[in-house]
């Protein structure tokens, strides 16, 4: 085999399917942009006015902190009780859609449920709430629940259909009634991921927790949506702050909880 | 055959420096207070394949990769091709590893590339990052590649994965790399450990071969005193991060053995 | 049965024993009293108004009687147009954040950065973008760009780098060294280790990311019109605020349908490419 022969041979195989894709991205991000209507004119005046945006955030103003103190606290709440509800609902559902202790009658619909409680961001739940039930912490909390249902009793069915059947087996086959059954066979290999999963909403909860009020779902969201209607931008800035601040103790709270329990 | 083998042996040879490499005062401790390598002082001549023996965790690995400078050492000087490779850093640094060619226990090939990138990742310290990154590499480096492939043995798996190739293949691939840097130096930091006997002396032969046709000094870690005697023609045994034997593999005899690596009952 | 055949199992019994320390199991109870007495506090003091509480069922029950029969046709008229608008916001979002979060990712990846303060850094914008919600993202924008689908893709991006760039920085921790150092033993320079050494090992995670981050974000940029920046949202909220809720009820399925179908190409192509 000769130098000048090797030089003839194929290096690389050529990849068609990256090379389209990627031109296919790239054709699409330039279409996408002038479909959306940005130029660099409009780009450029953008800038502008976020300086100015930014300029006017500066330096955040915790003046009126008693405001809020007040919407932090009434998240903390949603997102507490949306938890708590959220998970206490989430048990009997992920047991009725594990296949593995259901029939396939009681299961795929309660499947098709949890799947549609997910399907909605929290904010479209919680704004039908709010026309439902009208203003307030409870829409909040309602809207919760039900994306807390979405999640946990997902994961929760989940991690049943997942545990050894043997035990399961060996309590049924002495006869126990079902909830026997739930308590002795189930129980114990799921919780501890129950509370990993439960922990992990808190935290899920929490984010949406501050959101729910742009909706009129009660909470720091309704504050921060009039600081915005009222163009009051250093107060809006100290809520940012206020939120971000919560949202991270919180991840380390439920860091030291996980560890735990660990 | 002969030809791709001879082609790149001229070409080296052309440069014509000293291929020697000394190191004079080396010391290495990863903890402060427990020295792994304690003054270790060696002269590599430019040709050969030195083997540097002795039992797991004395420091065999340090060392070679001291010389390279994947490990920082503590102090000393390691001075090949008249520059003291223990005080580069940056650019100079890896100007200078593109001289001296590694070939790793656990091959360390890059999984999901196909075999010809992997022999052209040799040539990443001579090549632009944008040339790397279009796979625009240039011919010359393309046919070389070839022909090392050619010269291991896998002429046909120029477009494979490296993650189908099997453990010696996979070293076939790692030598082939290490030699795509037309290096002035090879370091092999136990290469056939990870693989059966009989491959492993395949491995060795290979690369004895292969840098001899190139006339390229070989630095090997070997714990295969057999391997060692077969390939090298120097061996320096080390225990406890000293060295305790240097000379030729005739001159090893059972009393070097039973004081590199401690009593006699792995006899 | 000799001595070291006995010890094995009862070992065995003295571990599950000692599972939990006195410390931990303190720390557990710690753990549940403060659940508990965070869940009474909440009941105790959230503002609820009890006559909206007794009357949620009623009303919950009417609003699904308005929304009955769906208004099909309003889909032509008044959803079609937002709803391709709603996946460019989530498109170009996504796009974009891929972007923006591949520096971020390698300033937090403490393998690549080796700098504590520059992994702070990184980690402190992570967080900040994943702890501010898309809406309040959207609200910013608008206010910079002006009301529309701009403003939401780029607060769809904010919002992702977050989320990107923390799975992207784990996956290149998670890469393998040896790889890394034979390109370094070759003398690469830093730009060719990034691309031929950690690349290609964290492709597959890359393209995992994308997708699983397009499908939330399909859900997310359905709201984003309640604030002003475009998409389907934008429908929701004019059919609410006029109470067509035959209409909202249309505007939701197709939501419900467009998730669903964007759940089942993104596991499709993960399928087809891992």
């Amino acid at each position: 085999m000769s130098a000048a022969a090797g030089a003839r041979r194929r290096a690389f195989a050529p990849d068609w399917t990256g090379r389209v894709v990627v031109a296919a991205i790239a054709l699409y991000t330039l279409y996408a942009f002038s479909a959306l209507d940005f130029s660099a004119q409009r780009f450029a005046t953008g800038l502008g006015e976020g300086a100015r945006l930014i300029g006017r955030m500066l330096p955040p103003n915790f003046a009126r902190w008693p405001l809020l103190v007040e919407g932090l606290i009434e998240s903390l709440q949603i997102a507490i009780l949306a938890s708590a509800l959220g998970i206490l609902a989430s048990l009997p559902l992920g047991l009725l859609a594990a296949r593995n202790l259901m029939p396939g009658w009681v299961a795929v619909p309660t499947r098709f449920f949890i799947a549609f409680c997910r399907s909605f961001h929290p904010v479209i739940v919680a704004i039908l709430f709010v026309k439902a039930i009208g203003f307030g912490a409870l829409a909040g909390v309602a809207a919760l629940i039900v994306a807390s249902m979405g999640f946990i009793a997902k994961l929760f069915a989940e991690a049943i259909e997942e545990i050894s059947p043997k035990p399961l087996e060996a309590v049924r086959a002495s006869g126990a009634p079902f909830a026997a059954v739930v308590i002795f066979a189930v129980m114990p290999q799921v919780m501890s991921r129950f509370v990993g999963f439960a922990l992990y909403q808190l935290d899920s909860n929490l984010r949406n927790s501050t959101m729910v009020g742009l909706v009129g779902a009660g909470g720091i969201g309704g504050t921060l949506d009039a600081a915005f209607k009222r163009f009051d931008y250093d107060f809006v800035s100290a809520i940012l702050i206020a939120i971000i601040a919560m949202i991270f103790i919180g991840e380390i709270l439920s860091g030291w909880v996980r560890r735990a329990f660990q | 055959m002969s030809q791709t083998d001879t082609a790149p042996a001229a070409a080296t040879a052309a440069a014509g420096a000293d291929r020697s490499l000394t190191i004079r005062h080396l010391d290495k401790e990863y903890v402060r207070g427990k020295a792994v390598l304690r003054d270790i002082n060696l002269t590599i001549d430019g040709r050969g394949l030195t083997a540097i023996i002795g039992p797991s965790g004395t420091g065999k690995s340090t060392l070679i990769r001291c010389i390279n400078r994947l490990v920082e050492p503590s102090g000393g000087e390691i001075v090949f091709m008249g520059q003291d490779l223990a005080k580069l850093r940056g650019a100079a640094l890896r100007a200078a590893r593109r001289r001296i060619g590694m070939v790793f226990q656990e091959y360390n090939l890059v999984e999901r590339l196909s075999v010809m990138e992997n022999l052209l990742c040799g040539r990443l310290g001579y090549v632009p990052v944008w040339r790397a990154w279009l796979r625009r590499f240039p011919q010359a480096d393309i046919d070389a590649a070839f022909a090392l492939l050619d010269a291991v043995g896998l002429g046909d798996f120029a477009t494979r994965r490296a993650d189908a190739l099997s453990g010696g293949q996979r070293q076939r691939v790692g030598i082939a790399r290490a030699l795509m840097q037309q290096p002035d130096l090879l370091l092999a930091d136990e290469p056939t450990s990870s693989l059966d006997p009989k491959t492993s002396v395949e491995i060795m032969e290979l690369m004895a071969r292969l840098t001899g046709a190139r006339d390229i000094p070989v630095v090997v870690n070997i714990h295969n005193v057999e391997l060692a005697r077969r390939f090298a023609t120097r061996v320096i045994g080390m225990t406890g991060g000293r060295v305790v034997f240097d000379g030729p593999p005739a001159a090893l005899e059972p009393r070097h053995l039973t004081e590199i690596y401690g009593g006699e009952d792995w006899l | 049965m000799t001595p070291a055949q006995h010890a094995a199992p009862l070992a065995a019994v003295d571990r599950e024993w000692r599972r939990f320390s006195p410390r931990e199991r303190f720390a557990r109870w710690l753990v549940y009293l403060v659940a508990v007495a965070a869940i009474v506090w909440s009941v105790r003091t959230i503002d609820v108004i009890p006559e909206f509480l007794a009357d949620a069922p009623t009303q919950i029950v009417d609003l699904f009687q308005r929304m009955w029969p769906v208004d099909v046709a309003h889909y032509r008229r008044g959803i079609h147009d937002v709803l391709i608008e709603t996946l460019h916001i989530a498109t170009l979002g996504t796009i974009l954040a891929l972007g923006l979060a591949v520096p971020v990712g390698l300033l937090a990846a403490r393998n690549i950065t080796r700098s504590r303060v520059a992994n702070q850094f990184a980690q402190l914008i992570l967080v900040s973008s994943r702890s501010v919600n898309s809406l309040v993202w959207a609200l910013v924008f608008v206010a910079v760009f002006g009301p529309g689908a701009l403003a939401g893709a780029l607060a769809i991006a904010f919002r992702s780098i977050g989320f990107v760039g923390k799975l992207l920085a784990e996956a290149l921790e998670e890469t393998q060294r040896g790889p890394i150092e034979a390109l370094e033993a070759a003398g690469a320079p830093w730009g060719s280790i990034m691309l031929k050494g950690y690349w290609p090992q964290v492709q597959p995670a890359f393209i995992g990311i994308a997708l699983f981050r397009w499908d939330i974000n399909v859900r997310e940029s359905a709201v984003l019109g309640l604030v002003g920046a475009g998409g389907i949202g934008v429908a929701l909220d004019d059919a609410m605020n006029f109470f067509q809720w035959d209409r909202v009820a249309m505007v939701l399925l197709t939501i419900l349908v467009v998730v669903v179908i964007a759940e089942i190409l993104v596991t499709w192509i993960r399928r087809r490419i891992i």
